[in-house]
């Protein structure tokens, strides 16, 4: 009765071979193609780069290098957090005002006489909190990232005039300035802190549970319920993932300033978060993306502000050719990784 | 058909994919007024001709169609339309949120000027559908109606085309048997009609009763066709996998000899809507099935089980010891584990990698200081479980969603065997997967009972319910109205069970 197995084996082993040759070329393919987008915009900051330099003869100088590395990186620590939310396929519109609202929290803390280093903490935990309050909202009481965030973007930009009085707060004695303007062995210290938002985000990304639960949440939510992932803690850890990166920001937006203003501080910057995490190939639906890609993406944005400056481009063409550019960018590498791309 | 020439002649046809050769010189003629199923493993290469045929993709040069007699060229589809050839597919392609008559007429909406004319679309809706005998009018919305109704919109809308030549993807995969035989009147009067049918299925049962000749592809190329006469399981069978299937329902465990004590209680189960008052025992070393027809409660009784709902009432005991289960993740801890028979939506991360896939649900076991992966162990278990079932890939970095059904099927049992499970309840375990992969997936269902694992098997498709279970449950409107094969009970038989689901039969339970 029972079926002799070395038939069913061959014909398994014949069947597969066939099958093989095709699924190995495919997978060598699809390996090129996940490269391809960790790093797929490379190329064109490389371009952009060599461009300047071509245009200017001044871009490629260590000193005008520092100068964009240190402009990308409060970008890089929020677009770090934004990748976070976006891989879940949410948004987090409140991060420029969670930086605002940190940063005031920052120079108020470091006014206590003896005590000033507690203005970094206080930050931190401000922007934790108020992430905190935007992950609630959506992993418990289930609204839409994108209304809660559109929301507290424009709450807490009030929360943060109200702190400072709606004035400008200044601390010229700022006993955490060196994060702002100081150098470790010749590397700005805003670099340094940009540098190791990416590492650690990777590590959770790459080499932790919480990081595969991350891409599973994004890539099918329904499935993931089933297999026993807790979506809401994951929601949870996002949002504040992203608060913590905001308040971060506001530290360093605040030491490099030695001020911080309610209404100004941080205006738009979470649309170059969104962009950067865009333009380094992360899916907007989720489940798909990395965290080098968004470092990538952060630094062509600040290539690009950084370069047409020094071409001497006014200020509204700057405008123009930066939107012009995320989407020539985004368009081609979605033409060249066609069939796989899906925003 | 006799006599007559073939409305449709495929000759030559191939296609190629980048690495992958997916047709290789087909041959295919049909003609007005039969139904022509066409049968084939998964990836044999049945949904790739009928994708040429329906225009949404190009054949390789040197093939050549003809409709009529006459050469033509279909290059998308709207032109395949304008050949007369409509395609239903698996997955319908309605828009649920417009009506019947909309979607009629999607993409061809009657107008005057720029306006739409509803007034003469709903005229030749309900002609139409008068014609099929629908009970429901053409301003319904489509989000009102039933998978089966839906089915006959999609067959009106291939009707108001005007379409000779209609293919059918697997159409009763969600359909009832009471659906099934609607539908199988209905195909028959377009035949009548003398439409030509081209019919892709898995059932041997259905092609049995339904078609006028049977095709046969494997693995892109064409094997052969049957005269109605000639049709028969073992025939098809063999042409399909080119080898006999001797004994295709694996069960080498003794039904009486491996089953234990009772391991998973389930007491007045219920969630106040769709499953009520179910009670039953399962042992260990037993299969246990559930069957039903199609919205009898089922899947929703194992999703309560599993805690991915909630249920009302009920009460659940695993291995004597009362279970709290709120939500999925108690389950599997307390080591019952579900398979979904939505592998796609509800299953797999198709984006994910295999061994991602494999792994996700052990992660925070093997993991470092509870934390950190193991990455080694990870591809350690990715391995082993490609091995151990048989899972068709190159690598385990390929995403899930490149695999075949089978193998996809494979991915997502393996994932939950990865968790080590005591009671494991399989909703449609074989649903979209080739012969080869369900006949293994047969024998991993055997080798776990034998194990001691308690089985729950829910399945549409009774001859596997018959084969591989020793005990089956019958459910009807959210209850279970009866149970074959446990002793003092009616034996397994497709007849007993179908009495018992259809309410012609009552046993207590």
């Amino acid at each position: 009765m029972t079926l002799p197995n070395e038939t069913s084996a061959s014909v398994q082993t014949s069947g597969a071979a066939g099958v093989d040759a095709g699924t190995r070329s495919l997978q060598k393919r699809l390996a090129w193609r996940s490269t391809l987008q960790a790093i797929g915009m490379l190329p064109v900051l490389i371009i952009l780069g060599i461009a300047f330099e071509l245009m200017s003869g001044r871009f490629m100088s260590v000193q005008n290098i520092s100068i964009v590395a240190q402009q990308a990186s409060i970008n890089i620590v929020l677009a770090a957090g934004m990748t976070f939310v976006i891989l879940t396929g949410g948004i987090d519109l409140s991060v420029g005002s969670i930086l605002a609202a940190a940063a005031m929290v920052a120079i108020l803390g470091s006014q206590i006489p003896e005590w000033g280093m507690l203005g970094i903490p206080a930050a931190l935990l401000m922007g934790l909190a108020l992430g905190f309050i935007n992950g609630a909202l959506i992993a418990f009481v289930r609204l839409p990232p994108f209304i809660v965030t559109l929301g507290s973007l424009t709450a807490v930009r009030g929360f943060a005039r109200l702190l400072g009085n709606d004035t400008t707060q200044f601390n010229p004695q700022l006993p955490f300035a060196f994060i702002g303007n100081g150098y470790v062995f010749g590397v700005p210290w805003l670099v340094v802190i940009a540098f190791v938002v990416v590492l650690v985000s990777w590590f959770i990304l790459r080499r932790t549970v919480l990081g595969v639960h991350i891409y599973a949440v994004g890539g099918n939510p329904d499935a993931a319920r089933l297999t026993g992932i807790k979506v809401w803690a994951v929601l949870l850890f996002v949002y504040c993932a992203s608060g913590l990166t905001s308040g971060l920001g506001g530290v360093m937006s605040a030491a490099r300033l030695y001020a911080a203003n309610g209404l100004q501080l941080g205006q738009s910057y979470e649309l170059d978060a969104i962009a950067a995490v865009i333009l380094g190939g992360t899916s907007f639906v989720g489940g798909i993306g990395s965290i080098w890609g968004t470092l990538i993406g952060a630094l062509i944005i600040a290539v690009l502000s950084n370069g047409l400056i020094l071409v001497g481009v006014s200020d509204i063409w700057q405008f123009i050719i930066k939107g012009l550019v995320i989407i020539g960018a985004v368009a081609l590498d979605r033409y060249r990784l066609k069939g796989s791309a899906r925003t | 058909m006799t006599g007559s020439s073939p409305i449709l002649e495929m000759s030559g046809i191939s296609k190629t994919f980048p690495g992958v050769r997916a047709l290789s010189d087909v041959s295919l003629n049909v003609y007005p007024g039969e139904i022509h199923a066409l049968m084939g493993e998964n990836g044999a290469g049945k949904s790739t001709l009928m994708k040429i045929l329906s225009g949404a993709y190009q054949a390789d040069g040197g093939g050549e169609i003809r409709i009529d007699g006459k050469p033509v060229a279909i290059n998308g589809p709207l032109s395949a339309l304008h050949h007369g050839i409509a395609t239903i597919y698996q997955e319908l392609s309605l828009a649920p949120n417009l009506s019947v008559a909309e979607n009629m007429l999607l993409g061809r909406e009657k107008r005057r000027g720029p306006i739409i004319d509803r007034g003469s679309m709903e005229e030749a809706c309900r002609t139409v559908l008068k014609r099929l005998g629908v009970t429901f009018g053409s301003s319904t919305k489509v989000s009102e109606l039933s998978m089966a109704e839906r089915q006959l919109v999609e067959i009106a809308r291939a009707l108001i085309a005007n379409a000779r030549i209609l293919i059918m993807d697997e159409p009763t995969t969600s359909l009832s048997s009471r659906e099934t035989e609607a539908l199988f009147a209905l195909v028959r009067q377009l035949r009548t009609d003398g439409m030509a049918i081209i019919y892709i299925s898995h059932r041997m049962a259905e092609v049995y009763e339904l078609a006028d000749r049977v095709s046969v592809l494997r693995d892109g190329t064409y094997v052969g066709t049957l005269e109605r006469e000639e049709i028969s399981a073992d025939r098809l069978v063999r042409m399909m996998v080119g080898r006999d299937l001797s004994s295709f329902y694996k069960k080498n465990h003794d039904a009486k000899g491996s089953r234990g004590p009772v391991i998973l209680s389930v007491r007045n189960m219920g969630d106040g809507q769709r499953v009520h008052d179910c009670s039953f025992d399962l042992h260990q070393g037993e299969t246990l099935g559930i069957a039903g027809l199609v919205g009898a409660g089922r899947t929703e009784l194992a999703r309560l089980i599993y805690g991915a709902d909630r249920r009302t009432i009920g009460d659940i005991t695993l291995q004597g010891k009362p279970l709290s289960i709120r939500r999925p993740e108690d389950a599997i801890e307390a080591g019952v584990v579900y398979l979904t028979e939505d592998r796609k939506h509800l299953g797999l991360f198709l984006d994910m990698t295999v061994r991602e896939n494999v792994n996700l649900n052990v992660l925070g076991r093997d993991a470092r200081k509870g934390k950190i992966l193991n990455l080694r162990a990870a591809r350690e278990r990715a391995a082993g479980a490609i091995k151990s079932l048989g899972i068709r890939v190159a690598g385990d970095i390929v995403p899930v969603g490149t695999l075949s059904g089978g193998n996809q099927q494979k991915v997502l049992l393996s994932r939950l065997l990865e968790t080590r499970p005591r009671v494991l309840i399989l909703d449609e375990p074989t649903r979209g997967v080739d012969i080869g992969a369900k006949s293994e997936i047969y024998r991993l269902i055997d080798e776990l009972v034998r194990r001691g694992v308690g089985v729950i098997v829910i399945s549409s498709e009774l001859p596997e319910i018959v084969g591989i279970c020793d005990r089956v449950l019958v459910m009807r409107e959210g209850r279970i109205a009866g149970e074959v094969g446990g002793i003092g009970h009616p034996p397994i038989s497709q007849e007993n069970i179908v009495a018992i689901a259809t309410g012609v039969k009552e046993s207590a339970a």
